[in-house]
């Protein structure tokens, strides 16, 4: 890393933007991209029906949050998306180590993950629809459905790939199969499963909104584009925000409980 | 050969939903048997326009991907080189990276229609990170001596980065594009699920509302082999690009 930046740094005589301290240098670009955004808007160079100015959408974002509960509409996107993606994450991880364990079980197994794997699971949320209606259920399914691949396929292949010295040495200390599967093979697979995990999180968000706004039943996918169809572009920005925002708390969250759990790990301990 | 006994227990689930249809086990409005799907899909393929959905959705998958490329990997590359490039798009990407990307189609509704360009924004800002991203990590990891050695026998400017920077980044450039691939089928059908008077999404929504099951089903089984189809192909593609690599 550190003999690239040499390659790729500028020369250290470079001009009056390097010379900037690094905290405006890196929030500069923001910074100007939203004032531009202010002042189009409000200069009235854009139909306000196409881009509110951001002191609008923030106006807007006041009265919402008190009167139409859109923190209500938050929660609700987030009960939705956490149930499914713990539902997919149980599941995924169950499957994955059976196909580890049992050879029958990957026999069955693996030509439905390698196939379901690639394909725009979202194309099924009409069979869902059919079959368990437009609520709670279809939405939860389809999310789980869709993020459940890629948890299964990580889970399997971190539990297959352990150092085979790990078991053996821990069989030959006496460990019954019991400990070792807690001990040995949950430990050593677990930086393997939490990077499918990391890896399907944001496809559970991607699906869950789309569900909402495919099935209603509020949430913010909803409200975004109800907003969109009666041309309320101040709430469909606001949709937008705060939908970010459960994506923000929820990436940064999962990476901090993974520096938790991988405390031991070489991984935790090497990077910064 | 292999593909298909690797595939077998596919074919089991088939064979055992037809013999579960046809002792009436489940009921056909749910869930129509095989033989009733192909039934659809051989309608569809004649009687319908199936073409020209198929057609107008491969049109928007690919010219959205295609954009998001050729954006992403220079500018994934121009991150990793400039540094005033990096200080104004890296707080940009790490600010938009948690959103997911379907929160924007009602947006892209609002500002481009309901036809092609909606769906085409839609892929194109839905891959467009994967990439970035991927055209990033790649070009700064890049192993320094091929570059010093490069640079000492006299590679310089536009062949420097694009014999030695771009060569070396495309194993990870390719991964990224992977992921892309993926998303953009998603993007495709979620968008034209919410509106659209053409493709695949319109398709199926069309027929469900129509009560036509069998048929819905057969338009969801074509994006499902499309999307198969595309990645197998493109992971042919891949390992015939980085031939030159290592096998492992």
């Amino acid at each position: 890393m550190a003999g690239s930046d040499i390659a790729a740094a500028p020369p250290p005589s470079g001009g009056l933007w390097s010379r900037l301290p690094g905290f405006i240098r890196r929030s500069l670009s923001i910074v100007v991209l939203l004032l531009v955004w202010e002042g189009v808007a409000q200069a009235g160079w854009i139909d306000p029906f196409l881009l509110p100015g951001l002191s609008d959408v923030i106006r807007r974002g006041y009265e919402e949050v008190g009167s139409a509960g859109l923190v209500y509409l938050t929660g609700l996107t987030l009960y939705r998306t956490l149930f499914a993606f713990i539902l997919a994450a149980v599941i995924g991880v169950s499957i994955g180590v059976a196909m580890s364990v049992s050879k029958n079980v990957r026999w069955f197994c693996d030509p439905l993950v390698s196939f379901a794997f690639p394909i725009p699971k979202i194309a099924l949320l009409p069979i869902f629809v059919l079959w368990f209606g437009v609520f709670d259920v279809s939405k939860i399914t389809m999310t789980t459905v869709a993020c459940i691949v890629p948890i299964i396929s990580a889970t399997h292949l971190g539990t297959r790939n352990i150092d085979k010295y790990l078991v053996w040495s821990a069989r030959a200390l006496g460990t019954s199969e019991r400990k070792l599967f807690w001990k040995i093979i949950v430990p050593a697979a677990l930086p393997a499963i939490l990077t499918g995990l990391q890896i399907a999180f944001p496809i559970t968000l991607i699906v869950s909104i789309v569900c909402e706004m495919l099935t209603g039943g509020q949430g913010l996918g909803g409200y975004m584009i109800y907003a969109a169809r009666f041309g309320e572009s101040d709430k469909v920005f606001l949709g937008i925000f705060f939908t970010a925002l459960i994506g923000y708390i929820l990436i940064e969250g999962f990476a901090w409980l993974r520096r938790r759990l991988l405390v031991w790990h070489t991984e935790t301990s090497g990077a910064v | 050969m292999n593909a298909v006994r690797f595939y077998t227990p596919l074919f089991l689930i088939v064979a055992f939903w037809q013999m579960a249809a046809m002792v009436g086990m489940v009921d056909a409005e749910l869930l129509p048997s095989p033989v009733a799907i192909g039934a659809g899909l051989a309608h569809l393929a004649t009687a319908g326009d199936l073409l020209l959905h198929v057609g107008v959705s491969v049109y928007r998958q690919m010219a959205g991907l295609v954009l998001a490329v050729l954006v992403g990997v220079s500018l994934g590359i121009g991150m990793a080189h400039v540094a005033w490039v990096r200080d104004v798009f890296e707080p940009i990407v790490r600010i938009t990276y948690p959103l997911p990307k379907s929160a924007l189609i009602p947006l892209l509704i609002l500002w481009f229609g309901i036809g092609h360009n909606s769906k085409i924004f839609a892929v194109f800002l839905g891959c467009l990170l994967p990439v970035v991203v991927s055209s990033f990590n790649g070009t700064r990891g890049v192993n320094t001596q091929l570059v010093w050695s490069a640079r000492s026998l006299g590679t310089r400017g536009i062949r420097l980065l694009w014999k030695i920077y771009f060569q070396a980044a495309l194993p990870e450039i390719l991964s990224g594009l992977r992921i892309a691939l993926a998303l953009s089928y998603t993007l495709l059908v979620s968008s034209e699920f919410l509106i659209a008077r053409a493709g695949l999404g319109f398709l199926i929504q069309s027929l469900g509302e129509a009560g036509d099951y069998p048929g819905m089903f057969a338009g969801i089984l074509i994006v499902a082999l499309i999307g198969f189809t595309a990645d197998r192909l493109y992971v042919k593609w891949m390992n015939w690009m980085l031939r030159w690599q290592d096998q492992t």
